[in-house]
């Protein structure tokens, strides 16, 4: 009988230890998704008038700009010329690289210094209070 | 009792008496080679763990080349257990296809095909067959480097096939070239085609098992044998198996974390070193070994349509074999044993070399 | 002619027959008048050497393209065969111009607005003038017939638009016509001046950046040192010629105590630290007190300066040590299977710090290095513990691993023994037929 109850113990700890595990798996974790392709780049009252934050897309870095319009806008802030992170320049409305000196416009377009190209634009959405980025 | 009066409502309403029953008289007989009995079972419990694990990682996988690699990183990282559900999942599908290996030999060996239970040999075979489907199409869809190069070669090789192999290349690549649409094919293969088919024909291969109970070695049919019932004994001798294998697995998948490697990348060039997972690994070196000409005819497809005859030759062996015959017997063990050991041998080379 | 309507009277394809008459005789009076006489090339078609050239290298000059030709800058006749009448001094022909007549030469229209916007409005019309307050346009005025003329650069003949990669000025080729005098030892001898500029710049991370990378956009001679106005930036306006890309590096130094004692030691700004042509990624040892500082060229034990650049160079590298530290952690996590992405791509904020530490030391300043410094420590660090946290879960992961080993064997174990029991007790009697 020491061995019934001994055996039924076991056997109900190893379906414990087996199903706590699932049951752990199939909740939804933090973060929901492998989200590459959109993120929540902040809140609509986090970011004033004429001004930009650098948030998190994937791997890289991302800019997010308000402008003094109210408009959203963001693009990846990755410089074209030699990969360093961009800045918004709010008395200048553009974006510079620190590096080098390069500016780009509001449309991302390289407009002064090096850079050869412009900066990739993303797409901008909100939903409800978020602010959410999204690859073109 | 509650349990008795559940037990025969069921039974009124779903006959699971006639099933009871059956087990309740199952025997299995004890002999010498008994041992070889635990290795359906055990490729059966393989299978479940399998699907399990397969289930829950559909919960959070994407079948598609732009999103797959991501989201297998994500269940490896983000969700909780995920390693070990991912690990489990790809360790327990190699110990099914070594399981799955073992107890085809035993049963070859054993010459448990012969009448009357040359269907259930076939329907074996067949479930060979799927296995080894569902190997190579899983291997595919974490959509690394590695897998993207395994599935180009196999594949490649599939087409090399004269008349057939066109068209059938493209039957399992989506196209020409294995792509995104490959991914989704072998998806789709993988997570409904193959186990619908599996389902049905491990279905007729259970129910013939039970129809004809278990076989004994030629040598000691009609005698005396001691035996013992399948429940409890046997079937608790299979749990202990199955317990100890569910260590394993979880020794493996703690200690040797299934790789994720880098994402593919279809223009890269193929990564050195590359080789399919060991059980195609003895078919690979053997066309590595091949010239490039034998005669007038392409190394590579006497190769694949040897290997083909081959499959073809293991899956109509109870009618080639006649176990009456002691010298027809004999040749088919040596036989055995070599391709046993051609096996082996070029499964060493092929990891070595 | 109405074209269009197609009436009996005048079916369409005859009036098109007409209509095209007199358009061909337009096009064959048209290109017999562009092909105007041009007596210089046919005599000079028939040299060789370098009577030839010219007409060789005219096919596709800048100039040429435009429908301008010898006599645009020759003067002389081209509708004269005769070689007397074609090259009449008298009448003003400019044979081989003097290397002293060349800039007013060229100038001549380059200078002159209203011609040069009947062809680019864009172009610039002050070369003549900026080239003579160049070294070279001073030289040339004082005499010196060796300097660098309109021509030494452009080319004579086959001159070609300054973004046309065979012209000797577009942006790769610059250095390499420059150096053509400037590196000729034996051409430079008398100036007084070194000639081993272009081979320094070979060597230099913006020559990297030029050819290597094929990135136009990094200077060359002429960024620098101007083009027609060539002359070596003022000892004092370093910092502004090199500020025009390295913007903060160069409005921290000036801003600083530095750039007085600099302009008074005559010592040209960034150059005293970084030299002109032979620039290299300065490294984390131009900083400090060791052999290869920068700041003991000046800075000795005891002064202030001496300790500040010390304590500048103590927090860079504990910056730099702690972002390897970081980086090392991780990938002993990553090769042991653990995925550390997030904090690797966390770590790069610190190592955003460190960049901007360097370009803070030009305030020579170690409390402005610390400002920034200390949080960027606190991220290096944060990823730091992010790779011991996976290690450490690796290790739970391992230790959960043997714990329930031992428990699964316990169970199988278990199984066993009642498997033992069930049978010894008879209740599953083994049957013996």
């Amino acid at each position: 009988m020491f061995l019934n109850y001994l055996l039924g113990t076991g056997f109900g700890a190893t379906a414990i230890a087996i199903f706590y595990p699932i049951l752990k798996f199939i909740t939804p974790p933090q973060v929901i998704e492998a989200a590459q392709n959109s993120v929540t780049a902040g809140k609509v009252n986090e970011l004033a008038l004429n001004s930009g934050k650098i948030f998190k897309f994937g791997n890289k870095p991302g800019i997010l700009i308000r402008s003094a319009s109210g408009e959203f806008k963001a693009f990846s802030a990755v410089c074209t010329h030699l990969d360093c992170i961009v800045q918004y320049q709010p008395e200048k409305k553009q974006i510079w690289c620190a590096c080098h000196n390069g500016q780009y416009n509001l449309s991302g377009l390289n407009v002064g210094g090096p850079p050869p190209r412009p900066l990739e634009e993303y797409v901008v959405n909100t939903r409800g209070e978020e602010i959410v980025v999204s690859k073109a | 009792m509650n349990a008795e009066r559940l037990t025969l409502w069921l039974d009124d309403r779903l006959g699971i008496g006639a099933i009871a029953e059956l087990a309740r008289k199952k025997e299995i007989p004890i002999h010498r080679h008994s041992i070889w009995y635990y290795f359906g079972g055990m490729t059966l419990f393989l299978f479940g763990v399998q699907v399990g694990t397969g289930i829950l990682l559909l919960l959070y996988y994407r079948p598609s080349a732009e999103t797959a690699f991501e989201s297998v990183q994500f269940i490896v990282t983000e969700v909780q257990f995920g390693w070990l559900i991912r690990s489990v999942h790809s360790w327990s599908a190699n110990l099914m296809i070594a399981t799955l290996f073992i107890h085809m030999f035993s049963v070859y060996f054993m010459r448990s095909y012969r009448q009357p239970r040359e269907v259930t040999w076939l329907s074996g075979v067949l479930l060979l067959l799927l296995a080894v489907g569902f190997g190579f199409s899983g291997y595919l869809l974490p959509w690394n480097k590695l897998a993207f190069f395994a599935t180009k070669v196999g594949t490649e090789i599939a087409g090399v096939l004269p008349v057939v192999g066109r068209p059938t290349l493209r039957f399992l690549r989506g196209g020409d070239d294995v792509t995104g649409a490959t991914l989704t094919r072998f998806f789709g293969f993988h997570v409904a085609v193959l186990p619908a088919i599996t389902t049905v024909i491990i279905g007729i291969h259970l129910m013939l098992v039970q129809k004809h109970g278990m076989s004994v070695p030629a040598s000691l049919e009609g005698k005396d044998l001691k035996k013992m019932k399948f429940i409890p004994s046997f079937f608790l001798r299979d749990l202990i198996g199955w317990v100890l294998a569910i260590g394993v697995l979880a020794a493996l998948a703690s200690i040797f974390p299934w790789e994720l490697g880098e994402k593919a990348d279809a223009f890269a060039s193929a990564p050195t070193g590359i080789r399919p997972e060991w059980y195609f690994l003895f078919m690979f070196q053997t066309l590595k070994l091949i010239p490039a000409k034998v005669l007038s005819f392409d190394g590579e497809v006497l190769g694949i349509l040897g290997f083909s005859v081959g499959g073809l030759l293991l899956f109509i062996v109870p009618f080639l074999d006649d176990p009456t015959k002691p010298r027809r017997r004999s040749l088919f063990t040596i036989i055995g044993v070599i391709v046993v050991l051609y096996i082996v041998v070029l499964t060493i080379v092929g990891f070595i070399g | 002619m109405k074209l269009t309507n197609d009436s009996p009277a005048h079916p369409r394809s005859s009036i098109r027959s007409f209509a095209l008459i007199p358009l061909i005789a337009l096009l064959l009076f048209v290109t017999a008048s562009a092909q105007k006489k041009n007596s210089c090339v046919d005599c000079h078609s028939s040299m060789d050497g370098a009577l030839l050239e010219p007409v060789r290298l005219s096919k596709g000059d800048v100039h040429d393209v435009r429908g301008l030709s010898c006599v645009d800058c020759h003067r002389g006749d081209a509708t004269k065969d005769d070689m007397a009448a074609a090259m009449d001094r008298k009448k003003g022909f400019i044979g081989k111009p003097r290397p002293s007549e060349i800039p007013a030469l060229c100038g001549r229209c380059h200078s002159n607005a209203e011609f040069m916007k009947t062809f680019n409005p864009g172009l610039r019309v002050d070369q003549e003038r900026e080239y003579s307050t160049s070294v070279h346009g001073n030289l040339l005025k004082g005499g010196d017939a060796k300097v660098a003329t309109c021509i030494s650069c452009h080319g004579n003949h086959g001159i070609r638009a300054i973004n046309d990669p065979l012209s000797k000025v577009y942006a790769l080729n610059v250095a390499e016509t420059c150096g053509s005098c400037h590196g000729n030892a034996d051409y430079m001898k008398g100036y007084n001046i070194p000639h081993d500029q272009f081979d320094k710049y070979k060597t230099s991370v913006h020559a990297k950046a030029l050819y290597e990378k094929q990135d136009l956009s990094a200077p060359t001679c002429n960024d620098c040192h101007g083009n027609h106005g060539a002359a070596p930036p003022g000892l004092e306006s370093v910092a502004n010629v090199c500020g025009q890309c390295h913007v903060r590096q160069a409005s921290l130094f000036q801003s600083n105590p530095h750039k007085v004692v600099f302009g008074l030691m005559r010592a040209g700004e960034c150059v005293q630290c970084h030299s002109n042509h032979g620039i290299i990624p300065p490294s984390d040892e131009m900083l400090g007190v060791g052999e290869k500082s920068a700041c003991t060229q000046c800075h000795g034990q005891g002064d202030s300066g001496y300790a500040a650049a010390e304590k500048m160079r103590e927090r860079i590298d504990q910056m730099s040590a702690s972002i390897g530290r970081a980086t090392e952690i991780l990938n002993r996590a990553e090769r042991a299977g653990m995925e550390v992405s997030k904090p690797r791509f966390e770590l790069n904020d610190a190592k955003d710090v460190l960049t901007q530490g360097r370009v803070l030391v030009h305030t020579f300043s170690p409390d402005e290095l610390d400002k920034i410094i200390a949080p960027g420590l606190d991220v290096a660090n944060k990823s730091y513990s992010a790779g011991g946290a996976a290690l450490a879960e690796l290790s739970f992961r391992r230790k959960g691993l043997a714990g329930s080993l031992v428990f699964i064997l316990f169970l199988a174990g278990l199984i066993y023994l009642k498997v033992r029991e069930l049978e010894r007790r008879g209740a599953d009697p083994q049957k013996q037929s």
